[in-house]
């Protein structure tokens, strides 16, 4: 579903019409980092989006015209209306920081933990940040594009622990 | 190796006892490891600990080609396969623009159906398996028996049916499996039946899960809870109303709802939707339209029929397109968010294409792993045998949880 003519334009007239794009019937929008924790309470409590049905990312790095290495993406559901809304962030090296959504939707707590498993990018505030799929002493991001698919000869690079060392 | 508590209370207690629940305990079902601190028999503070079964998914959909990517799926929900491989592609269809045609909609709403009910036929039965009731457990079983003689006849593979493609469908159906499902309808609801009256008013059962895990309405809405973990909350959202695809908005059902969000509710919620997916079937099977089920050739995502290859210059060039290597079709540079209601929830695919073959990123949004989050949450004050009827409830799949 598609967002409703009130919040298309409340997006539009605070980030500009060229932000606001609509695609198989889903509205996005890019927000910039300084105004993403304003934007989002805006859409919590203002425009009452109480869903956060996803937290992702997708890194651009050989992506054809892409300007920026990380894009974060943000869906929120509104439960009465059931628009939806796609908020995208988007970050750079080195600075991979952003403030967490945690304060907002409890929902955001796992979701960006994977993030930052995946991609490396932290979240600012975020009460428990660690690693959730890999192990801690796992030292690189997998889903960057960087990361190399090797499969054989993957887990050679952990210590073998033995019986009376665990 | 050391867990941080997030129960900061917990970490001064130091009569508090561990106890590693799994990675191998059988009411778990699959690997997945949860910390404990048990002060007595009540627990303090639980702290999954999940990455056991991480197959790299996503990795793997940045290598695979949209069509191949629905192997994969496969393995991802192992209970349901079809309701993924559905999800899956009704995004890849969605990305491409493609509206595919009529039977092929009411097909796949038939076998996502067929899904559902197997899928919530082991939730419930595992769960009743993990509070001792074993005869529901095999009720449960063998119904999911026949669902996958359904399966083996439609596609050739109980298990891991691979059943839709890119527009279309691997199989059609064929007399003998619409008579296998119309047998199914006649015989399920006999079952049905006797497993409500096994379980609805057994002391044992009730008692272990009435109240148990209570998760109220705002909280599953801020926890992102969806499905019948949601809906059992009083949240009436479900995908198949509220966001129609497929074919649904042609059907008559229900939304199967219930209040008061504990272990119990959940496991009641379950049942009623298997009535209300019985009835979709039906209607989808009595109202079944004649035609194709792959889309036509000139969107050029399905293999012509052999008479079109042999005999029209459009379908020689199809088929040359698709089988060779590299050649396959080609998708917009753009990026979609396309969810379906999946037996445990919204089950969503972020599909970002770059005009290849093959997904820059295919992200899946499963619904286990935001539901096994809340478990912490609801176990808390209660005791160590509540544990596994909360997780039987929450019906959480560890390959959908690790990925």
């Amino acid at each position: 579903m598609p967002a409703t003519p009130e919040t298309i334009t409340a997006m539009e007239s605070r980030f500009g019409k060229e932000q606001v794009t609509t695609f198989r019937n889903e509205t996005r929008v890019v927000v910039p980092r300084a105004d993403f924790v304003s934007t989002m309470r805006m859409l919590k409590e203002a425009r009452s989006f109480d869903l956060l049905s996803e937290v992702t990312c997708v890194d651009y790095l050989n992506y054809r015209d892409a300007s920026d290495r990380f894009g974060l993406v943000y869906i929120l559901t509104n439960t009465i209306t059931n628009e939806r809304l796609i908020v995208r962030a988007f970050l750079n090296e080195p600075d991979l920081k952003i403030e967490s959504m945690c304060q907002f939707w409890n929902g955001a707590n796992w979701l960006e933990r994977e993030v930052y498993d995946m991609f490396g990018i932290e979240f600012v505030g975020h009460p428990d940040l660690r690693r959730i799929l890999m192990p801690e002493e796992f030292a690189s991001f997998p889903l960057r594009k960087d990361y190399p698919m090797q499969g054989r000869g993957e887990r050679h690079n952990f210590p073998v622990i033995t019986r009376n060392q665990a | 190796m050391s867990i941080a508590t997030e129960n900061p209370t917990a970490a001064k207690q130091d009569y508090l006892w561990t106890l590693n629940f799994g990675p191998q305990h059988p009411a778990t079902h699959t690997t997945l490891r949860i910390v404990l601190k048990l002060d007595g028999e009540r627990v303090v503070d639980a702290m999954p600990d999940i990455g056991y079964l991480h197959s790299g998914f996503e990795k793997l959909g940045e290598h695979l080609d949209y069509n191949q990517y629905v192997t994969i799926t496969d393995r991802m929900n192992y209970i349901s396969p079809v309701a993924n491989n559905v999800a899956w592609h009704c995004a890849v269809e969605k990305l491409l623009g493609i509206e595919i045609t009529n039977r092929c909609k009411y097909i796949r709403v038939i076998v996502a159906e067929l899904a559902r009910i197997s899928d919530h036929l082991l939730s419930t039965g595992a769960m009743g398996l993990d509070t001792g009731a074993f005869t529901f457990f095999l009720y449960a079983f063998y119904q999911r028996e026949v669902i996958y003689d359904i399966f083996e006849t439609l596609s050739g593979q109980r298990f891991h049916p691979s059943f839709t493609r890119v527009g279309g469908l691997s199989q059609d159906f064929t007399p003998l499996v619409i008579e296998k499902i119309r047998k199914f309808l006649k015989t399920f609801p006999d079952t049905l039946r006797d497993m409500e009256a096994l379980l609805n008013r057994n002391r044992i059962y009730v008692d272990r899960t009435k109240g148990v895990g209570v998760l109220t309405k705002e909280e599953a809405t801020n926890w992102s809870a969806t499905g019948p973990v949601a809906r059992a909350s009083g949240v009436t959202r479900d995908l198949r109303k509220d966001e129609p695809y497929l074919a649904y908005a042609d059907f008559d059902f229900n939304v199967c709802c219930a209040k008061s969000g504990d272990c119990f509710a959940r496991y009641y919620v379950r049942l009623a939707e298997m009535k209300e997916s019985l009835k979709i079937i039906h209607q989808a099977l009595e109202n079944l339209p004649a035609g194709p089920i792959n889309v036509g050739v000139d969107e050029r995502t399905t293999l012509p029929t052999k008479a079109q290859v042999y005999q029209t210059i459009e379908g020689t060039i199809t088929h040359f397109e698709l089988v060779m290597l590299n050649r396959g079709f080609v998708v917009p540079n753009e990026e979609i968010y396309s969810a379906i209601e999946s037996p445990n929830g919204e089950l969503g695919f972020y599909v970002a294409g770059d005009g290849s073959d093959v997904a820059y990123r295919a992200r899946c949004r499963p619904p286990s792993y935001i539901h096994f989050a809340l478990f912490p949450k609801l176990i808390r004050g209660h005791t160590l045998s509540d544990v596994v009827a909360v997780l039987g409830s929450l019906n959480i799949i560890a390959a959908e949880l690790d990925r």
